[in-house]
């Protein structure tokens, strides 16, 4: 009996080793190799689903063959923090500016030409120069109209605290979305002004989520009436439910220059020590037409050029969006903004 | 002990030959103690890349000065939330124990119908992740949440880490305790519970550890279940301030907690010796009839298998009979399953070769030396797998840049995550086999290393396999240290999974997630059938109990041992 498992393990080292020696020809071992086959190596805060595809049409139009790795931007800011100057990677495309200006701060990021930067208005750009912004997203409240009359939408951010939307908010505090909300509150309204509200927030019970998806899930299964999210979770809802008419859920814009309607950017930044031809033909497809209309019908983001007319029912334009003046690339004074919230309880 | 390494011969001088005159036994049997180099060197080797982990979080933890980390231990909310996640363990724990011990003695002691069928029913919600689980809870029932619903993904997931250590016991357990107990008039319960009870003590433990230990670093079920826990802390730490320094101090201190659990679980087995009882025993207890429970019982198993395995199938089917409506999305499992298979794979023989010389040391070797680089082997164990990633990063792209990105890198994660898991199975079914054999080979003139080959490894290799499997069905499931590490461009069933549900399409991600329970489930299975009712008493259990270091005694030949 055990000479039988004794083989039967053998066999199975043997299969393993077989796997190991056919690697070779499995795109896993292919793709390791990537790096000294002089492909770009991009590092990808944004998720696979909406990136893969521009990449392919990267690809397609210049030629240039790409190799990426996906995570989350924060923990590929860390992974590329912990590199240094060894990384493999010539391009982060970040999810938020926060990331983008904790490596900037850090000295890891690579000056990007004047004409490149002047593709975007500067408020979604670094103020450095070292990183650009490639699509915006605005923070709403996305409201059920089957349990709130619009005539009773909060005409500011700040009426949240008031007593009729007790315990009715859906919120997530541990999504990087609603960190860089309350980073764009303190940088726009204060500290005081922000403490006061978030205190006021907190008191009124909101219900925590871990994700914008799962607010507005809740939202429109009348769980929730109202919930922080980003923009584009119900477009999306909506493309996997066959329609914005199929959701009860509707998006709301604060008026004005309403920190509740703070637009956020995705960044594309060169590493130091890693600007090529190929690294700012990157950049550069990023801020063309196909590429930010791309990022309009498919990921319902905004266009951060300009002469983009996107086919996103309901999408509006991003002249309209007014959003607090703020320079993005503070929303990396993240580590005050968390203090805070501890401070005041909501985490 | 120093003393002792120095002192032990590499050659088998140490046995110079198996035709000692009976005087001179004794002066062989004090030198018994002493541990071979093929062993140690290998062994230390293990136990330093379990630790590597330990070198990155120091030099995070310690680059901004002491103060800095006391800053940060003293936090009023650090511990707070390590209160949180140790309560939460406890809970966990606690109804696991219950949970694995009634499922053990219903599948293993009693006529329950079926019950070799539920045996492995019962193992195979080990197949499901618990951000699986966690998702279909919420997606099921979106109110449940906190502290209860993080309790409720938790146990339904890691109860078989209890059930299989606990089943083997009872299988491989010398009835007669019990029936003695029984014959001087103790009713059934009285007699379980002071007779049979005390002999499950080692695997509840170690079962019971597996589990705490689980709770403590997962991150999955308490993220979904909105529940702050301490692998929170951690991952926010990451995520928003990119200072790594408090979460490697905050990663050191869930280490002292493990070892600290650790020791706890090795004290709690006292320094008794358990597993000689029953040890190659051909019977298993009587059955015990359960009359007119019999049925009522299947409420038991049938309850347990609907919370852990009917929720998640009902939520996937649902989810992917929704994406199936909506056009059938173009599939790409097969390149993820590879790479899922290959990596978990390749993860499994690597922590079991390491896991190899350490089990089989703490097995054979009492002393502090075995006992400690043993514990070593669990350092890895609880830190959550972007902190084991990112001390891998650091530490790759210094010193080895070549293979940064590559697989043996993320297969060294695994290893560190994973060893524990493996260096148990070693040490149990080490310890099952008789030492005498090994013994008699050596008496032949036989080199210690061919001894391990052809005598000692034969012998365990069916335990040994089945820790394999264990490790091979955790690194299926791992996703955040694969996302960090695996090649640039691979993607793995969880990584996929990870995509789908990152931008909200369930619908999408469901049919990864079932390809990736169904895949799993393969292993689990057999992890069932060995540990279930359908294995055969003498061989040594699937998933055992490691015993005890520095129980020599438990070395002796099962004659010396038996009932008087």
């Amino acid at each position: 009996m055990p000479r039988l498992t004794a083989r039967v393990l053998l066999a199975a080292v043997i299969l393993v080793t077989a796997a190991c020696g056919s690697g070779a020809d499995d795109p896993a071992e292919q793709f390791a190799a990537a790096a000294d086959a002089g492909k770009l190596v991009v590092y990808s805060g944004r998720n696979e689903n909406l990136v893969g595809p521009l990449l392919e049409m990267f690809t397609e139009a210049s030629g240039i063959e790409v190799a990426t790795r996906y995570g989350g931007s924060a923990e590929l800011a860390a992974q590329l923090l912990e590199e240094g100057d060894r990384t493999p990677a010539a391009v982060f495309l970040s999810q938020d500016a926060g990331a983008l200006g904790a490596l900037q701060d850090e000295g890891r990021l690579e000056p990007l030409p004047a004409d490149t930067l002047a593709k975007v208005p500067a408020q979604y750009s670094s103020v450095d120069g070292r990183w650009v912004g490639v699509s915006g997203r605005s923070r709403v409240l996305v409201y059920n109209p089957d349990l709130v009359p619009a005539a009773d939408l909060p005409q500011s951010v700040f009426d949240l605290t008031a007593p009729q939307y007790k315990g009715k908010v859906g919120y997530a505090p541990t999504n990087a979305s609603f960190q860089s909300f309350v980073t764009g509150m303190r940088v726009a309204a204060g500290e005081e002004r922000t403490r006061a509200f978030l205190e006021g927030f907190r008191a009124n019970e909101p219900k925590a989520y871990e994700g914008n998806a799962l607010i507005v899930d809740a939202v429109n299964d009348g769980v929730i009436p109202f919930g922080l999210v980003n923009h584009y979770y119900l477009y999306e809802k909506a493309a996997e439910a066959g329609g914005l008419d199929k959701l009860t859920a509707r998006n709301y814009l604060f008026p004005g220059a309403d920190p509740g309607s703070l637009v956020n950017v995705t960044g594309v930044a060169v590493l130091a020590g890693k600007q090529s031809e190929n690294a700012q033909a990157f950049v550069d497809f990023l801020l063309a037409p196909q590429a930010q209309t791309y990022f309009a019908e498919v990921t319902k983001e905004f266009p951060l050029i300009e002469g983009i007319e996107p086919d996103v029912p309901g999408l509006p334009a991003l002249a309209s969006l007014q959003g607090p003046k703020v320079d993005l690339s503070q929303l990396d004074s993240l580590e005050q903004t968390l203090a805070l919230l501890d401070e005041v309880g909501l985490t | 002990m120093t003393k002792l390494l120095i002192g032990a011969p590499a050659r088998p001088e140490a046995f110079p030959d198996g035709r000692l005159p009976p005087g001179r036994r004794a002066v062989r049997a004090g030198r018994r103690n002493r541990p071979p180099l093929l062993l140690v060197v290998p062994a230390c080797l293990t136990a330093a890349i379990a630790l590597l982990p330990m070198i990155y979080l120091a030099v995070r933890a310690f680059e901004q000065g002491f103060g800095v980390v006391g800053d940060v231990l003293l936090r009023e909310r650090t511990l707070r939330l390590l209160l949180r996640s140790l309560l939460l363990a406890g809970a966990v724990t606690t109804a696991c124990l219950v949970i694995g011990v009634a499922l053990a003695w219903l599948t293993v002691r009693s006529d329950l119908p079926w019950r070799r069928g539920w045996a492995v029913v019962a193992a195979l919600p080990l197949a499901i992740p618990t951000y699986v689980a966690g998702f279909a809870w919420i997606s099921l029932l979106p109110s449940l949440s906190g502290f209860f619903g993080a309790f409720v993904v938790l146990t339904a997931c890691s109860y078989p880490y209890v059930l299989l250590p606990v089943a083997a016991a009872l299988r491989r357990m010398d009835p007669a305790g019990e029936e003695v107990a029984r014959s001087l008039g103790l009713s059934p319960w009285q007699a379980f519970r002071r007779a049979t009870l005390p002999q499950l003590r080692p695997a509840l433990a170690a079962g019971g550890l597996l589990v705490a230990l689980y709770a403590l670093s997962d991150f999955g079920a308490v993220s979904i279940m909105r529940f702050d826990a301490f692998t929170r802390v951690i991952y926010t730490s990451y995520r928003s301030s990119f200072d790594r320094t408090p979460a490697a101090v905050l990663g050191l201190l869930l280490v002292a907690v493990t070892l600290v659990l650790v020791w706890l679980e090795a004290r709690s087995r006292g320094r008794a010796s358990y597993s000689r009882v029953g040890r190659g025993g051909a019977r298993v207890g009587a059955v015990a009839g359960l009359g007119r429970l019999r049925l009522p019982a299947l409420l038991v198993p049938v309850s347990v298998a609907a919370l852990s395995l009917g929720v998640p199938a009902a939520a996937l089917l649902y989810w992917t009979s929704v994406g199936v409506r909506g056009g059938f999305p173009a599939l790409d499992v097969g390149g993820a399953a590879l790479s899922t298979l290959t990596f978990a794979a390749l993860g499994a023989l690597a922590t079991t070769v390491l896991a190899i010389p350490v089990g089989v040391l703490a097995a054979r070797r009492s002393g502090r030396l075995p006992r400690l680089l043993e514990r070593a082997s669990w350092a890895g164990h609880a830190l959550p797998g972007i902190v084991v990633a990112f001390a891998l990063v650091f530490l790759s792209v210094r010193y080895a840049f070549p293979f940064y990105q590559r697989t043996p890198v993320l297969v060294l994660a695994y290893a560190v995550l994973f060893l524990p898991l493996a260096v148990g199975a070693v040490h149990a079914s080490a310890a099952q086999s008789p030492p005498g054999l090994e013994e008699v080979a050596r008496s032949t003139g036989a080199r210690p290393l061919a001894v391990l080959r052809r005598v000692t490894l034969p012998l365990a290799a069916p335990g040994i396999a089945a820790g394999a499997v264990l490790v091979f069905l955790t690194c299926m499931k791992e996703l955040p240290a694969t996302l960090l590490l695996q090649p640039l461009g691979s993607e793995t069933l969880a990584t996929r999974l990870w995509t789908e549900t990152g931008v909200a399409a369930y619908s999408a991600a469901a049919p990864y997630a079932a390809v990736l329970v169904l895949l799993s489930a393969v292993p689990t299975y057999l992890l069932g059938v060995r540990t279930g009712a359908l294995g055969k008493p003498p061989t040594p259990p699937a998933f055992s109990v490691p015993r005890p270091p520095g129980s020599g005694s438990a070395l002796a030949p099962r004659s010396s041992e038996g009932e008087p």
